[in-house]
């Protein structure tokens, strides 16, 4: 079947023969976006975050055909080297990743964290930030989640007072 | 930093080979014959001329560098780089000899092909102190070589040009690198020249940004998972849930025909399926029927039977004065620790294609040369027709020291000739890892008349670590004696105490255990200092100035006394408890790394809660220090997690759990807010970092719980008994 959808601001249209084939294997295998992880396949590591209209969603356990007509953004999407987001900002500036296979997952999980708590507290951190990291990068990934708060506050400050 | 200039007139000369006209990548590249690491140097000290799985190849020059038209430097590392952050030291180093900015470096993962092959294996905390002369050397080497070149071109006397940022300059003119070394025939090798002192370092010894921190940010295709290569198809291996499985037979007819299914590949040791898709691919095999034979119903706790001091083959490891005879007064604690999942997230993937007599491999493997020699024998090739390239690892410790699945991507791909991508499931990363061996420890100590050791002996059990790996062929242990990786932390570090020893058993479990971060680091360290703080606590003695007193004062004697009273200072220890929480002490060695930590723990709802770690380090000489901490930090949190929560268990022959969650690791919830690390330089090179750092964690943590609540914890994971 033929499912449309919205990625990284690019409408595309996929043909697949199972309409719960997880999105995750349509992301990289399809589209070859690669920057989503597969990580465990049963949601349980976070590996696999993207956002499914803005909400962070475990990709590996989301099938394809809940995405007809909505819009994807993976970590390509996020930002780029040109035009970062303001997480990709934080992490470059604590230098957070280490093996970095699950900095993707974490970045989105952090993204959507941030448009829904724009100044989150270490408890709203502990409570929204599950995934697993094995080389333990949390302590880096806390202080970065702060950061990229305050860069966020003051690009739209900055963008309110352009308007 | 003390001057380094003494030590580069020790080096023997290299011979170097050099590569000119290489087309549109490089201009020039330059390689020798590589460095042998310290652990290979052990086994090939006393066993030389052997059959190891890794000695090929090293007669051939090797291919380190290469000079770009863009006069940018390409770095061919031999090492993989797995989150340690290797690449950025050794971009430091190269960039520092060679006179070039930090940009102006790439490091790449040597292929095989360059001939660059680490003589052993990524890991061991062995990267950069084995890299630090050879590679600074070979840099310098190569800077000269193209100095004299554009002396010659320019006209100039070497004397006259300065260089900075790759280019050249004196007497009003400059030239690139890349000019110098265009259309050069004949290179002159110099002997080896002496290196800059570390004074005149810019980025030697600075927290310089990883190089790959970029890529990781914003998500770019680098690891072995994102690996692909053109008309690639998908295979799929089934493996057995039971432990001791072996494949007899298959009814592959229910999956031959499944939708997208190429081919089932059925051979003497497995049976796998290729098809369009790895979703396909992973349907087939689910549909194929197979017999197994040799499996036993194993439990957990016929396992802990078998792990038992006692059982095997025993070894004195450190032998001290006498054996503490006398019954009275004789302190005895036993200790366990569980069966611990590597549980890396990136799970272990390979694209293999097998064309006519050739095979092109690309994976995340910290051994690039074992690989390679596995692949080449199953498939009866020449293994310089192997190319093996690696990628990126999506985390290593020690998890991909062996890659048998290359081997059976390789065979899938030769079978339907195209290439094939193979990776494991989650459950089957759970099922068939080389699993952190469980371990059990009895120590005893004698305290004399004024409350310090008389006398201390401990007596631990480990499943094979470095015995039966891949790395380690079966002819050599009865060589080498106790297995190398098992005893890592079982030494005894106070050496002051009049009498000590330590007495290793090993006994080999029914299910491959082997390297895991650290090794034995991890359990002996947890056993020995918990020990001690319990010794200091019967001698009525604070836990930092007991050890003090029994250190020896040799010079790692001295450099862990410092580490011990630079973290004790720096967390303001103190045995009193405040606010509900208590702190816990403990230090190791570890591949001449000394390491002491501080924990401050409370107890919220009968959880262990660690709020703060102080770390202290020396590592010697620092070449990245924010790298330093970034391991430390890793390493206190990676420790906690396998002292807190994991553990895998069998159960009707099984191991379980097969998922995250049920196997329970460290959240960012469970991470210390505050983890503070103060490095110290005891010594003028730069030694192990990467490993060194778990050993004090799970100690540290049992002690400031024995202080809280009165509990000696034993037992890994630590669980309370008592609610609180």
């Amino acid at each position: 079947m033929e499912i449309s959808f919205t990625v990284n601001d690019v409408l595309q249209t996929v043909n697949v023969e199972d309409e719960n084939t997880p999105l995750l294997w349509v992301i990289r295998d399809i589209l070859d976006l690669k920057g989503t992880k597969f990580g465990c396949g049963k949601a349980a590591c976070g590996a696999c975050t993207l956002h499914v209209d803005g909400e962070a969603v475990r990709s590996c356990s989301y099938a394809v055909k809940f995405v007809q007509d909505k819009t994807v953004t993976t970590i390509e999407g996020l930002g780029n080297r040109e035009n970062p987001h303001p997480v990709q900002l934080a992490w470059v500036e604590e230098i957070v990743p280490q093996c970095g296979y699950c900095q993707p997952g974490f970045m989105m999980a952090t993204a959507a964290l941030l448009k829904k708590v724009p100044k989150p507290t270490d408890e709203d951190i502990d409570n929204n930030i599950i995934n697993v990291c094995r080389c333990g990068t949390y302590y880096r990934m806390r202080k970065a989640i702060h950061k990229a708060a305050e860069i966020q506050a003051e690009k739209d400050t900055n963008e309110s007072n352009m308007v | 930093m003390a001057d380094n200039k003494s030590e580069s007139k020790k080096v023997s000369r290299r011979k170097f080979l050099v590569r000119g006209g290489l087309g549109t990548i490089g201009v020039v590249a330059i390689g020798t014959y590589i460095f042998r690491n310290s652990i290979r140097r052990e086994i090939l000290g006393t066993v030389n001329s052997l059959d190891l799985p890794y000695t090929d190849n090293t007669d051939k020059p090797m291919i380190w560098f290469e000079v770009t038209s863009e006069n940018n430097i390409l770095l061919h590392s031999p090492k993989v780089e797995m989150g340690q952050g290797t690449f950025t030291g050794i971009a430091q180093m190269a960039a520092d000899e060679l006179s070039v900015s930090m940009s102006q470096i790439q490091v790449i993962h040597a292929a095989s092909s360059t001939g660059n092959i680490d003589s052993f294996a990524t890991g061991g905390s062995t990267s950069i102190s084995g890299l630090w002369q050879p590679l600074r050397e070979l840099a310098a080497m190569l800077r000269e070589m193209l100095l004299k070149e554009a002396s010659r071109k320019m006209n100039v006397g070497i004397d006259e040009l300065t260089i900075e940022d790759g280019i050249l300059s004196g007497n009003g003119k400059t030239m690139t690198y890349a000019q110098a070394a265009e259309g050069v025939e004949n290179w002159k090798v110099p002997d080896t020249p002496v290196l800059k002192s570390l004074k005149e370092y810019k980025y030697i010894g600075k927290p310089i940004a990883r190089v790959d921190l970029d890529a990781k940010v914003f998500g770019d295709p680098i690891f072995g998972m994102d690996a692909q290569m053109p008309d690639m198809l998908y295979g799929a291996v089934v493996r057995p849930t039971k432990i001791g499985a072996k494949f007899v037979s298959a009814d592959i007819k229910p999956a031959e025909n499944m939708p997208g299914v190429v081919k089932v590949i059925v051979e003497e040791d497995f049976v796998g399926v290729v098809a369009n898709s790895m979703l396909e691919a992973e349907k087939a095999k689910d549909a194929i029927i197979v017999t197994w034979e040799g499996y036993e119903d194993l439990n957990t706790d016929a396992i802990f039977k078998i792990m038992t001091v006692g059982n095997g083959k025993s070894t004195i490891i450190q032998k001290h004065g006498d054996a503490l005879d006398k019954q009275d007064g004789i302190e005895t604690l036993e200790f366990r620790t569980p069966i611990g999942a590597h549980a890396q997230i990136e799970p272990n993937g390979v694209v293999a294609s097998v064309e006519g007599d050739s095979a092109v491999i690309k994976i995340s493997t910290q051994v690039i040369g074992l690989t390679r020699k596995e692949v080449a024998s199953r498939l009866g090739l020449d293994v310089e027709k192997v190319n093996v390239i690696p990628t990126y690892l999506g985390g290593g410790f020690g998890r991909r020291l062996h890659t048998p699945h290359a081997v059976q991507a390789a065979v899938m791909s030769k079978a339907v000739g195209k290439p094939v991508k193979y990776f494991f499931s989650r459950k089957e990363e759970f099922q068939h890892d080389m699993f952190r061996p469980p371990t059990h420890h009895i120590i005893k100590g004698k305290l004399n008349a004024e409350g310090y050791l008389d006398g201390l002996e401990h007596q631990f059990v480990s499943g094979d670590v470095g015995n039966h790996s891949a790395l380690i062929p079966d002819f050599l242990p009865p060589i080498i004696g106790a297995d190398i990786g098992a005893i890592r932390g079982g030494f005894i570090q106070y050496t002051g105490i009049p009498n000590f020893r330590s007495v290793y058993w090993h006994v080999s479990l029914p299910f491959a255990t082997s390297w895991w971060r650290s090794l034995g680091l991890l359990a002996n360290t947890f056993a020995m200092e918990s020990f001690m703080d319990e010794m200091a606590l019967k001698a009525n003695k604070n836990a930092v100035d007991f050890r003090l007193a029994q250190i020896g004062d040799d010079s790692i004697g001295v450099r862990l006394k410092n580490v011990i009273k630079a973290a004790s200072e720096k967390a303001n220890y103190s045995e009193d408890i405040a606010n509900g929480r208590a702190m816990g002490f403990a230090a190791s060695i570890d591949a001449g790394t000394p390491c002491a930590q501080v924990v401050e723990v409370s107890i919220v709802d009968n959880e262990i809660v660690v709020h703060k770690v102080t770390v202290s380090l020396d590592p010697g000489l620092a070449v990245n220090p924010d790298q330093i901490r970034a391991q430390c930090e890793g390493c206190v949190i990676m420790g906690m997690s396998a002292v807190l929560y994991e553990q895998m268990y069998v159960e009707n022959g099984e191991l379980q759990p097969t998922i995250y969650g049920p196997y329970q690791m460290a959240l960012m919830k469970n991470a210390p807010k505050e983890i503070d690390v103060v490095l110290l330089q005891g010594k003028d090179t730069p030694g192990a970092v990467g490993e060194p750092p778990l050993g004090p964690i799970g100690a540290a943590i049992a002690n400031a719980v024995r202080r809280l609540t009165g509990e000696r914890l034993t037992e890994l994971p630590l669980k309370l008994s008592k609610t609180m």
